[in-house]
């Protein structure tokens, strides 16, 4: 490239003097303004413009939550009562942020859940899906710690119970879990580096998105049909078609949002942690944040700890490999009608390890665990590499305008969609 | 090895705690509270009913320390009252210019006093049990504001072949039944101002609602605002589902 000023488009001056030197203008304009989608979008695309806005409203009240929050076993659960009740509108900050964070996983869920349906993950995707697990696993990791903060019972014993998950490893086990405590049980230096990191860590989901964004623009987005846009007559400019279809999503998502956070603050959450931490004192039921059953369901449906261990990180691990676990060619399950089948049975069996999650581990609920825990990785393990040899996929349309604009539509002809798609730049 | 005693004992009492829950711990019933619906509000003369029951019986053993007396402005009592209130209480202030430690009376700024200095104190007094704060104890409890109502009525006697261990007291809504708190509650144990019989639900549901307000002042705004929200939230819904309409309403998709 020639160094030099940026050749800019743009006719305003002050716009121009700075396009000319930083092209941000021009980034902007070809990546969220003129930038192809392909014209088939459901509401199901609107979860990652979701996650965004839901990142951004987290750390935003999170950082004013820190101005008034105390990082000490004295101190942290008295501090949040004062943001609750003297810090100005403190109360909407932090059921904003508490609230915020059940918004962000069910809103990541929908998410993942759209790319397992569409086959999002699938080549050329695959880094960006991997790029997607990492922030999923960086959000768990930031929300058990934000869960600690308060120290309130659960807030205790989950720490205690999840970083004694590490004592299962072989020989190190006992050292490591010393060490992430900074002592010989979670306390004050364990609060204060969880308080730490869940400051930090919302940063490095932020630098993730950007890769993951970044990846998103190089291949493209995937949509319902799972084929690829073969021309401008498949795709529509970014903005206005899809900036509006995101606000209304936008608004959907602030209504639900807002009925929690105003009317059933603390639905979501355990009236145990409205008890101060108390060493002494066990909870009678120890449970996880509700984003967390399915996968603390699988933890305790092994009877060996290690095992258990091995297999909760296993069920989030195998994410990574999924593009090459699923060996179809086809994209999307509206093509697949036996894998669609197999999706929507493992669905279930999410939400069935997601109940039993929030049971005792005793007695038949360990069994049911046991199952629903063999049928979650049955099918990444064994239906997805099977189905693609077996499965006789559906007819794929020929391209997304045929599918869209039926099969008597000549393309180019008719609606035009190039000019159509034109439209955005002209008012430019 | 006492991580993995402790953490044996925790599975032990996650096994043993929701089948004693389920088994001895009822679904305490609906009492129906003013506050209770989306839109409820709290009921002023039962607040302050509340806080005098709160104030005369409770407050004997159970401390809110995150409460302080200028709160109860909120309940509409009026600055003079309140403060009259806040003066029936000497705390600990200083050290001042000699360095002493002093007691004078409370004023608007002071939290609420505390019974005991510590939590050892408490238990010595009360037979080494420790009555909780309950600043937020309606919050702390599932089904919170029905289950102390519940409670605070509660006491009856043990079924036949059950036996009260010394110094508990059998209650039908405890999960396990046996409390250390004794049946506090008498007829007539307060004496209301406004002329309200104070009778033992009348001082439950009373108490329950001052409770209640203690644990979620912000309850009223919140929900006011929440109603002005989605408000706004469903004309700017139409507006913009309009607006997409209208953009997309040339494509074909």
């Amino acid at each position: 490239m020639a160094i030099g000023l940026h050749d800019s488009p743009f006719k305003n001056p002050v716009i121009r003097w700075v396009d000319q030197r930083l092209p941000v203008f021009t980034m902007m304009q070809k990546e969220y303004g003129t930038f192809p989608t392909p014209r088939n979008f459901n509401y199901f695309w609107n979860f990652g413009a979701l996650a965004m806005i839901n990142l951004l409203i987290m750390i935003a009240t999170g950082v004013f939550l820190s101005m008034h929050y105390t990082a000490h076993t004295a101190y942290a659960f008295d501090s949040v009562e004062r943001i609750m009740r003297d810090v100005n509108y403190g109360w909407l900050i932090r059921y904003v942020h508490m609230n915020g964070a059940s918004m962000f996983f069910i809103v990541v869920y929908i998410h993942i859940w759209r790319g397992l349906y569409y086959g999002s993950y699938k080549a050329p995707r695959e880094l960006l899906w991997m790029l997607g697990v990492v922030i999923f696993l960086l959000m768990m990791a930031t929300a058990f710690m934000g869960y600690v903060l308060p120290w309130g019972q659960m807030s205790f014993w989950g720490a205690t119970v999840i970083t004694n998950l590490f004592s299962a490893i072989p020989l190190v086990g006992h050292d490591i879990v010393i060490w992430l405590w900074g002592g010989f049980s979670v306390d004050n230096p364990t609060l204060n580096r969880f308080f730490s990191l869940h400051y930090l860590l919302p940063f490095v989901i932020v630098g993730v998105v950007f890769l993951h964004v970044a990846a998103l623009h190089i291949t493209g987005s995937n949509n319902p049909l799972g084929i690829e846009p073969k021309g401008p007559q498949d795709t529509l400019p970014f903005h206005p078609y899809y900036t509006i279809k995101d606000s209304v999503g936008m608004v959907a998502y602030f209504a639900v949002f807002a009925f929690l956070v105003f009317f059933m603050p603390n639905y979501l959450g355990h009236p145990d942690n409205y008890i101060p931490a108390n060493p002494l004192s066990t909870p009678a039921h120890i449970v996880p944040e509700w984003y967390f059953l399915p996968f603390y369901a699988i933890l305790r449906a092994v009877p060996d700890k290690l095992g258990g261990v091995v297999l909760m990180f296993g069920s989030i691990a195998i994410l990574f490999v999924l593009p090459w676990l699923d060996t179809s060619k086809v994209r999307s399950m509206r093509f697949r009608p036996i894998a669609r089948i197999f999706l929507l049975l493992w669905t279930i069996n999410f939400f069935v390890l997601m109940w039993v999650g929030a049971k005792p581990a005793e007695g038949h609920y360990v069994l049911i665990a046991q199952i629903a825990t063999v049928i979650y990785f049955a099918y990444f393990l064994v239906v997805l590499p099977a189905l693609g040899r077996l499965e006789k996929p559906l007819p794929l349309p020929e391209s997304i305008a045929r599918a869209v604009l039926g099969p008597n539509a000549t393309l180019g002809g008719g609606p035009v969609p190039g000019a159509v798609a034109a439209k955005p730049m002209d008012k430019a | 090895m006492r991580v993995i005693r402790s953490l044996a004992l925790a599975a032990s009492l996650l096994a043993a705690g929701p089948a004693l829950a389920a088994g001895s711990a009822p679904t305490p019933p609906d009492a129906r509270f003013g506050f209770a619906g989306l839109f409820g509000t709290f009921d002023r003369g039962a607040l302050q009913r509340g806080f005098q029951v709160y104030k005369e019986v409770c407050a004997a053993c159970h401390a809110m320390r995150q409460l302080s007396y200028r709160n109860l402005l909120e309940i509409g009592l009026s600055e003079a009252q309140v403060r009259e209130i806040a003066a029936q209480f000497q705390v600990t202030d200083g050290p001042n210019d000699e360095g002493q430690m002093f007691e004078r009376p409370a004023r608007l700024s002071d939290r609420f006093r505390r019974p005991f200095p510590n939590e050892q104190a408490a238990r010595a007094a009360n037979n080494g049990a420790y009555p909780p704060d309950l600043s937020v104890i309606v919050k702390a409890r599932p089904d919170g504001a029905n289950y102390i109502a519940a409670l605070l009525t509660g006491y009856v006697d043990p079924p036949p072949g059950v036996e009260v261990m010394e110094g508990m007291h059998y209650n039908a809504w405890f999960p396990g039944h046996q409390i250390a708190m004794p049946n506090i509650l008498n007829p007539d144990g307060v004496e209301y101002a406004d002329g309200t019989p104070a009778t033992v639900e009348q001082q439950a549901r009373d108490v329950t609602t001052f409770l209640a307000w203690a644990a979620e002042p912000e309850l009223e705004q919140r929900r006011r605002m929440g109603v002005q929200v989605l408000i706004f939230l469903a004309i700017l819904g139409g507006l913009v589902y309009a607006t997409k309409r209208k953009v997309w309403a040339d494509v074909k998709h």
